[in-house]
C-alpha cells in the first residue's frame, strides 16, 4: 500500500508543480507578455472574454496574486481553459478535444511498440554476448540516438513524400476525405501516419535497447542466474523469466523517465509532418501568441507523461513482488 | 583496511609521476586510449572544435553576405550550394559550429554542476534534506522538458542565448542528479568516508575532496550527456523558430530552410548538411557517452578486451 500511495503522492505533487509554472511564469517575464497579447485582440473578442484572459495571466486585476493563483487553480481543476483566440470563437476544450486523438494514438502506439522491440531486442543482445548481433547494434544505436528527431522526419520526408512520392506531404488525412469509420478513410490516416510513426520509432527505440542490454548484462552475473543454469533450466526460460524479467524493472523505470524525452521528439515531429495533434497546435498556439491554449496544452502532455509514469508504476507492482511487501 | 598514505607528500618527482599517472585522470585518459568508441567522438568532437575555433580557415565566404547566384547547386566555388537569400550553405555550416558548440559546452558544464551540488548533496545529508531533494529531482525529470522550453520561450521571446542556456540547465540536470544521488549513496558508508569524517574533516570538505573523486568517470558521463541534450534542444527550438532568428547556427539554418521549403525547392543540402551536423555532434557526445558507462562499470565492456585486463 505504501508504495501506491507515495506514487499517487507523486502524481499530485507533480500535477501542482505544472499548474504552478504555468501560473508564474507570464507573471515572471519582464513587461508581462500577455499585455501585448491583450492589446491584440482588443476589439476583436468581446469584453467578458479578454476579462477571463486578464484575470488568467493577472493583467489589470484588483486581485491580490494569491486570490489569482487559487482562482486559476480552481478554474483549471475544474476544466475551465477560457478561450482560444487562435481559433476563436472556440474554447481551448474545444481545440484540444480535435487534436488529442490524433497524438495519443500516433505517440502512444509508437512508445509501446519502440519499448516491446526494444527490449527484446535489448534483451537477446545482451543474452548473446558478442555475438555478431551484439557487436553490430548498439554502436549503430548509440549514434542514431542522438539523431535530432526533426532531422530524421526531414530525411523521410524528402525520401518517400518528396522524391519517391509514396507518402502524402503532411496532415493527418487527406482533404478530400469524409470523416468517418469507413476503410477508405482509416487506409489513408494509416498513409499519413507512416512516416511521423518510423520517425519516432528510429529515434526512440535505440535507448531502449542501450539500457536493456545493459541491465541484461549486469543480471546475467547474478548467482540466481548461476543457479538456474545450474538446474539445467532451458536457456529461453533462464533468458525470459531469469535474466529478463529482472533486468526489465530498472528499464520500465527508465520508460517512466524518458516518456518526456519521446513526446518532447513528437511534438517537433508532428511540426514537420503538420500532423494535426497536440504537439503541432502546441507551436500554433505559440506562433500565435494564444497563451491559453499554450498553457492548457503544456498542461495536457504533462498529464498525458504522468498517467503513463503511473501505469508503469502499477506495471512494476505487478512485476516486481518487493514492492508489494511493505517497506 | 585503509592505507594511511593520504596526508604524507610523495619524496621524488618520479614517485609524484607515478601517483598521477595511476590517478583518476591518468586512468581516464588511458582508458578514453584504449576504447574504440571513445576515440572515434573524440576524433568528432576535436574536428568541430576546430570549426568552432577557426571558421575562417576552412571557409573564407562571408556566411552572412547575400551576394551569390541564389538557389544554386553546389560547385567548386560553393561546394554545398547557395541558399535563396543568396548566401554560401558550407561557410554557413562551418561558421555555425561555434554557437552549437558553445551551447552544449556551457549548458552541460553548468546543468553537471546543478547536478553534483543538488544530486550529491541530497545523498550524503540523507533523511528529510534527501526526501526533499530527491522529490524536487524527479519532478523535474518527469515534466516534459522540451513543451516547457517552448513555452518559456514563447513568453520572452527575442530573449537571446542567454535565456536559451538559463532554460536549457534549468530542464537539463535532473536526470544526472538522480544517477550521481544514487552513486553518492552507494559510497556512504564505506571505510574512507567514515575515516574522513573520524578525522573530524567539515562536510563540504569530505563532499568536494574525498566523495567527488571517486566519481568523476560518472560526472563526465552527465556533462556529456547534458551537452547532448542541450544540443539537440536548441537545435530543435531554433528549428521551430524559438532562438534568435538571426544568429549564426545549425539550428537557425535548419529554421530558414525550412521556411524557403528548401526539400521541395531543390536545395536539399540546405536543410540536410545542418542536420547531419548535428547528428555528427551529438552523435560524438552520445558514443563518448557510452563509452565512458564502459569505463565505469567494467562489466559493460566489449568481452575481447575485458578479459585479462585488471586495474592496479
Amino acid at each position: 500500500m505504501g508504495y501506491v500511495v507515495r506514487r499517487l503522492g507523486f502524481f499530485v505533487v507533480t500535477l501542482w508543480s505544472c499548474l504552478t509554472i504555468n501560473f508564474v511564469l507570464p507573471r515572471l517575464m519582464p513587461g508581462n507578455p500577455a499585455i501585448a497579447m491583450m492589446a491584440r485582440f482588443r476589439g476583436r473578442v468581446n469584453g467578458q472574454v479578454l476579462h477571463a484572459l486578464e484575470i488568467a495571466f493577472g493583467v489589470d486585476t484588483k486581485q491580490s496574486e494569491i486570490s489569482q493563483y487559487f482562482g486559476y487553480l480552481g478554474d483549471t481543476l475544474t476544466g475551465h481553459f477560457g478561450v482560444s483566440l487562435t481559433f476563436f470563437p472556440d474554447t481551448v476544450l474545444q481545440v484540444v478535444r480535435s487534436a488529442i486523438l490524433w497524438t495519443v494514438v500516433l505517440v502512444g502506439v509508437t512508445t509501446i511498440i519502440g519499448f516491446v522491440l526494444g527490449t527484446l531486442i535489448g534483451m537477446i543482445s545482451g543474452w548473446r554476448r558478442g555475438s555478431k548481433l551484439d557487436s553490430i547494434l548498439p554502436p549503430v544505436f548509440v549514434v542514431t540516438s542522438a539523431f535530432p528527431y526533426f532531422f530524421v522526419a526531414l530525411l523521410l520526408l524528402l525520401a518517400f513524400s518528396i522524391t519517391l512520392g509514396w507518402t502524402p506531404l503532411g496532415f493527418g488525412y487527406s482533404n478530400t476525405d469524409t470523416i468517418g469509420w469507413t476503410w477508405h478513410y482509416i487506409g489513408d490516416v494509416l498513409d499519413h501516419a507512416i512516416l511521423p510513426a518510423c520517425t519516432i520509432l528510429i529515434t526512440s527505440i535505440g535507448g531502449w535497447i542501450l539500457t536493456m542490454r545493459n541491465n541484461m548484462i549486469t543480471t546475467l552475473a547474478e548467482d540466481y542466474v548461476r543457479m538456474a543454469r545450474a538446474k539445467g533450466l532451458s536457456p529461453a526460460r533462464i533468458m525470459m523469466d531469469y535474466a529478463g524479467r529482472n533486468a526489465i524493472l530498472p528499464n520500465l523505470t527508465g520508460f517512466a523517465m524518458s516518456l518526456g524525452f519521446v513526446v518532447s521528439g513528437a511534438i517537433l515531429v508532428e511540426y514537420v509532418f503538420s500532423y494535426p495533434g497536440l504537439g503541432y497546435m502546441l507551436l500554433e498556439a505559440v506562433q500565435n501568441e494564444d497563451f491559453a491554449l499554450m498553457q492548457t496544452l503544456f498542461l495536457l502532455i504533462t498529464v498525458a507523461v504522468l498517467v503513463a509514469v503511473l501505469v508503469v508504476d502499477f506495471v512494476t507492482l505487478v512485476l516486481d513482488p518487493r514492492t508489494r511487501s511493505e517497506r | 583496511m585503509a592505507t594511511m598514505t593520504l596526508g604524507t607528500p610523495p619524496a621524488r618527482r618520479s614517485e609524484l609521476l607515478a601517483r598521477l599517472r595511476s590517478g583518476t585522470v591518468g586512468n581516464l585518459a588511458r582508458a578514453l586510449a584504449g576504447n574504440r568508441k571513445a576515440m572515434a567522438g573524440t576524433v568528432v568532437l576535436a574536428f568541430f572544435a576546430f570549426c568552432a575555433v577557426f571558421p575562417g580557415v576552412l571557409a573564407s565566404d562571408n556566411p552572412n553576405a547575400e551576394i551569390y547566384a541564389r538557389a544554386a547547386a553546389p560547385s567548386a566555388a560553393h561546394l554545398l550550394g547557395t541558399t535563396s537569400y543568396g548566401q554560401d550553405v558550407f561557410a554557413q555550416l562551418v561558421w555555425g559550429t561555434r554557437q552549437s558548440l558553445v551551447i552544449a559546452l556551457v549548458v552541460g558544464g553548468l546543468a553537471t554542476v546543478l547536478s553534483v551540488a543538488i544530486g550529491v548533496t541530497a545523498a550524503y545529508l540523507g533523511g528529510i534534506a534527501d526526501d526533499v531533494l530527491s522529490l524536487f529531482t524527479d519532478v523535474f525529470l518527469v515534466i516534459p522538458a522540451f513543451p516547457l522550453i517552448v513555452v518559456i520561450a514563447a513568453y520572452s521571446k527575442n530573449g537571446g542565448d542567454t535565456i536559451l542556456i538559463a532554460v536549457l540547465v534549468a530542464t537539463g540536470w535532473s536526470y544526472g542528479a538522480r544517477q550521481l544521488r544514487s552513486q553518492a549513496l552507494s559510497l556512504r558508508s564505506r571505510d574512507f568516508l567514515v575515516a574522513a569524517k573520524l578525522r573530524g574533516e567539515r562536510r563540504w570538505r569530505i563532499i568536494v575532496f574525498e566523495i567527488l573523486p571517486t566519481m568523476t568517470s560518472l560526472i563526465v558521463a552527465n556533462f556529456l550527456g547534458a551537452a547532448l541534450y542541450a544540443v539537440l534542444a536548441a537545435a530543435g527550438l531554433q528549428f521551430i523558430g524559438l532562438g534568435n532568428p538571426s544568429s549564426m547556427s545549425w539550428g537557425t539554418m535548419l529554421y530558414w530552410a525550412e521556411n524557403n521549403e528548401a526539400l521541395q525547392a531543390g536545395m536539399p543540402l540546405w536543410a540536410i548538411m545542418p542536420g547531419i551536423a548535428i547528428a555528427l555532434l551529438g552523435g560524438a557526445f552520445s558514443l563518448l557517452n557510452f563509452a565512458f558507462d564502459e569505463i565505469g562499470n567494467p562489466a559493460l565492456r566489449p568481452v575481447r578486451r575485458a578479459r585479462g585486463r585488471r586495474n592496479p
